[in-house]
């Protein structure tokens, strides 16, 4: 046997105990979604409870699209009506007092400046997402930049 | 014409004399259960139109409308109160009841000639249907909402602020009436081109009369179909 090919059985070994061993590590760990096992009938947890306080809470990043502070239950959004550009959309700021779409909104991809809001941004839920109370499943350890760079 | 002036004459005279076989207690007393019989199924049938067992016995109401109201707070909620068709739809007063029943012999025209019997007709007159329901609210001041919510019942500071803000400006004072803002809580909205929410823009914001609109709605609309379309 050459020494090349005990080398190589040798690494094959060594693999093959690795991934044994990233096998059972990775069924030791604890499973994010569904039950366990998988096909399980378990009781559904509690809705989590929407948070309506409608105070506007800071943005942990400049670019996070801010959150819905208020309930949006029943809300219809299609192509036929946009409830939220009804109170949101420049027009109907100034009646309704909500915070109005950015400047952002009404560019199209090529950067163009149009009179309403673009196609690519009509979903507003997309990227806008209303809070719940729920419990997070993990820990959450993100820290604000400015807590960061003040270190 | 002659000829049915001179039945209708025919007619009045023989109303018009006494009779000669029957009884003044039979005639009396046989005009008197005779219309309690008559009142009495009148109104029986009546209610049986009224009620949502009824409405959904036609598959355009079953398969559109109340598809859609069984996804909302009126269908389902916390404290189990339902609202059916008839509740919102009819008013719960007599003489109105029947001012809207009688306006209703066009919906029996729409069935038999089969108006929405498509879901693709359907979508196309939910636009008309609808402004149809709003301006009846609009008239009656939201008269059906208000069987069940009352001002007056109202505790604003059980709302949101943004909420009991917007009553306080708008219902309490009687500037707007329900179903200027609360349109499309039971079924879905048709296109709402160019529908202004309850609160309205400011008057120089607003777009130029129909015949010259050339407001970003429909254009917008256009693109976004478009941008859809392509993905």
């Amino acid at each position: 046997m050459t020494a090349i090919a005990r080398a190589g059985i040798g690494g094959l070994t060594a693999g093959t105990v690795v991934l044994f061993a990233a096998l059972a590590f990775s069924q030791e760990a604890p499973r994010l979604t569904g039950p366990d096992p998988a096909m399980e009938n378990v009781p559904a947890p509690p809705l989590a409870r929407p948070i309506t306080d409608d105070r506007r809470k800071a943005r942990n990043y400049p670019e996070q699209p801010p959150v819905i502070p208020h309930s949006i239950e029943g809300y219809q959004l299609t192509l036929n009506t946009n409830r939220c550009l009804e109170c949101h959309r420049r027009e109907f700021v100034e009646a309704s007092g909500a915070p109005m779409i950015s400047v952002t909104h009404f560019m199209d991809r090529d950067f163009q400046v149009l009179a309403d809001v673009a196609p690519r941004r009509y979903f507003c839920l997309q990227c806008h997402v209303p809070q719940t109370d729920a419990r997070p499943l993990v820990e959450n350890e993100f820290t604000d930049m400015s807590a960061t760079t003040a270190e | 014409m002659k000829r049915l002036w001179s039945l209708i004459r025919e007619y009045w005279e023989v109303i018009r004399r006494p009779s000669a076989y029957f009884s003044l207690g039979f005639l009396t007393l046989g005009g008197f259960i005779f219309g309690v019989i008559f009142w009495g199924g009148f109104n029986t049938a009546l209610e049986v139109t009224n009620t949502e067992k009824f409405c959904i016995s036609c598959h355009e109401m079953r398969e559109n409308v109340y598809q859609e109201l069984t996804r909302t707070v009126h269908f389902t909620n916390r404290s189990g109160v339902r609202a059916t068709c008839p509740d919102c739809h009819v008013p719960h007063e007599w003489t109105h009841k029947i001012a809207r029943k009688m306006q209703a012999s066009k919906e029996v025209w729409g069935k038999i000639f089969g108006t929405i019997n498509t879901r693709q007709k359907f979508l196309d007159h939910r636009l008309e249907l609808a402004k149809h329901e709003w301006a009846r609210l609009k008239a009656n001041d939201s008269l059906e909402c208000r069987n069940c919510h009352s001002t007056i019942a109202m505790d604003f500071t059980r709302q949101s602020r943004r909420a009991a803000e917007i009553h306080e400006r708008y219902l309490v004072s009687g500037e707007r009436t329900c179903i200027d803002c609360h349109k499309g809580i039971a079924h879905e909205l048709p296109d709402m081109t160019g529908i202004e929410p309850g609160w309205q823009a400011p008057t120089d914001l607003r777009a130029a009369p129909k015949d010259q609109q050339t407001s970003a709605d429909p254009l917008m609309r256009h693109t976004l179909s478009r941008f859809l379309a392509n993905r």
